[in-house]
């Protein structure tokens, strides 16, 4: 099933700017009124998504790998078709270099214990930065006091960018890994990933870059950028949950252990010892998520039909529009770098509100805003806050509905006055 | 759209709660002091209890949060002073969300009943019921 990509005639080139009135038509979701500023969390999926995983649970339910009738074979083929999706979408060099996951979360922890347990050793040194979410910076954690590393975290300077003085320093120290994200979940920051991997790939470490919040946002290559794993979520960018993508090296990935073991990850298996089965399946064991990633799969061809190009224009033009809006409010702070150095997310705090209170109040005007720590406690603590409100946005994403996060604003201070 | 229903939840007392706290502060030398946090929103609220003769006798809090958190806080101390630790121990969630007096939805609970896990868990090392 060919589902047209609304704004998007037959034929028509990627790349042209979004035409967000069509796009929307594809989100029944928004037929509620909501106005959804929390894509940063999780997007929204459009009926294409959702209409290819329908299709398989009604037309070819089945089990991958393992049955020889045609139904199967239909699942199986629509399954590892969303591999070669993902893979010209971040510009891998095969297929076999892309990991099926649960998220970026599953597939961090997948690369702490099956490349970080026969690589960290005792007294080796790990450079994390304070802008990391939670899950690329716990997993490194229980594997440094597994192994007796020790982790370093790259600070920010008042801009909310890393400190690249900081990070060229512990470089010189020659840590074993670099990780890192390519956007910041928290703040929007957009870090120099090229330029840092290059550095940390000089240095002798190896690196993982978590793009959890880039791939959805902005284009991804991922031999551009030169990094050993890129680890991300179907479900930011359009796709179903628990569906995710690891991708790395080749090399790398042939001399890690399984992850998982069970079924569908071996060759052989006897009494005496098991042969592994090769990439990328070496990594997925058991029952996979087969709707989710055949989900997936339609989501990379919905981006890859605005162009990635196209997709990063549209949220600057949406950031600039809100950064400008809440700069004008009295008493609100901002937080991180100017909109061309930020991906589609604002963070920010009003004085003498809180940010649930002001969450809870905008949720009365039907707008979604996220309140809380974002999984970033570190920045949080270091940014001297227990707490930010976060505005995020996306293909869909509308001026009216950053003036309804305005309007909310005003009406929470009328309320606190 | 809602200014009714906003100053249904933000009701005039729980405002003035949260902007002007009763009994907030730190007392010297406290028989009982306990903090609590809610990792999720960063909510902090700590009490330190003053206790003569089986009797709270001064009690005060302080904390940082959301309206619902603090002024739960400032609420659940009014009614604590001078009750006595027996009857302190019978306050239940319902009375302080019957205190508070709106409807407070699941996403929000841990912040109005907060102040009650610390009166718990701080004054006398019940485990803190984590969920409601």
């Amino acid at each position: 099933m060919t589902m047209a990509i609304a704004g998007r005639a037959q034929g028509a080139l990627p790349n042209q700017p979004l035409d967000v009135a069509a796009i929307r038509k594809d989100f029944p979701i928004f037929e509620t009124g909501i106005a959804y500023l929390d894509s940063a969390n999780t997007s929204q999926r459009p009926k294409q998504v959702t209409g290819a995983m329908l299709e398989y649970f009604e037309k070819f339910n089945s089990n991958i790998h393992r049955a020889a009738y045609r139904i199967a074979e239909e699942a199986t083929v629509r399954y590892e078709a969303t591999r070669e999706k993902v893979r010209a979408f971040i510009n891998a060099a095969s297929t076999k270099e892309i990991v099926y996951t649960r998220g970026t979360t599953e597939s961090i922890n997948l690369v702490a214990y099956a490349w970080g347990r026969k690589n960290i050793a005792q007294g080796d040194l790990i450079v994390l930065t304070i802008l990391d979410h939670h899950s690329n910076i716990v997993p490194w954690q229980i594997l440094a006091a597994e192994r007796g590393a020790h982790i370093e975290y790259v600070d920010i300077d008042e801009k909310g960018e890393l400190r690249q003085d900081q990070f060229a320093d512990l470089l010189q120290r020659g840590p074993k890994l670099v990780a890192f994200n390519l956007v910041s979940n928290a703040m929007g920051t957009i870090n120099p990933a090229r330029d840092m991997v290059a550095a940390a790939k000089k240095a002798g470490a190896t690196v993982l870059v978590d793009g959890a919040q880039s791939t959805p946002h902005q284009p991804v290559d991922v031999r551009a950028l030169g990094c050993d794993f890129y680890a991300f979520s179907g479900h930011k960018m359009l796709g179903p949950t628990g569906a995710g993508i690891l991708y790395g090296r080749r090399e790398l990935l042939e001399a890690m252990d399984p992850f998982m073991a069970g079924g569908d990850m071996i060759k052989t298996v006897r009494i005496e010892g098991t042969t592994y089965h090769d990439l990328p399946w070496k990594f997925e064991a058991g029952t996979q998520a087969i709707a989710e990633v055949i989900g997936l799969g339609a989501a990379v061809d919905y981006l890859s039909a605005l162009g990635m190009d196209a997709v990063r224009a549209h949220e600057l033009e949406i950031t600039e529009y809100a950064y400008e809006a809440l700069s004008d409010v009295e008493g609100l702070t901002l937080y991180g770098p100017p909109p061309s150095r930020r991906a589609g997310v604002v963070s920010f705090a009003l004085e003498g509100i809180h940010p649930h209170d002001l969450a809870t109040i905008a949720d009365r005007d039907q707008v979604c805003l996220r309140a809380g720590h974002h999984c970033a406690m570190p920045l949080m603590t270091r940014l001297g806050v227990a707490a930010t409100a976060r505005a995020s946005f996306y293909v869909y994403t509308q001026k009216e509905e950053v003036d309804r996060l305005v309007g909310s604003i005003k009406e929470a201070q009328r309320i606190f006055a | 759209m809602s200014a009714a229903a906003d100053d249904q939840f933000y009701r005039e007392y729980i405002l003035d709660h949260y902007k002007n706290p009763r009994n907030y502060g730190r007392l010297e030398h406290p028989d009982i002091t306990h903090e609590e946090d809610n990792p999720l929103c960063g909510d902090v609220v700590g009490m330190d209890f003053r206790v003569e003769d089986g009797v709270i006798s001064d009690i005060r809090f302080h904390g940082r949060g959301c309206a619902i958190s603090q002024a739960s806080a400032s609420l659940l101390t009014e009614r604590l002073k001078g009750l006595s630790l027996d009857e302190a121990k019978k306050i239940n969630k319902d009375d302080v969300l019957g205190e508070l007096g709106i409807d407070i939805s699941p996403a929000r609970i841990k912040c109005a009943l907060l102040s009650l896990k610390v009166l718990k868990v701080g004054a006398y090392g019940l485990a803190g019921d984590d969920e409601e």
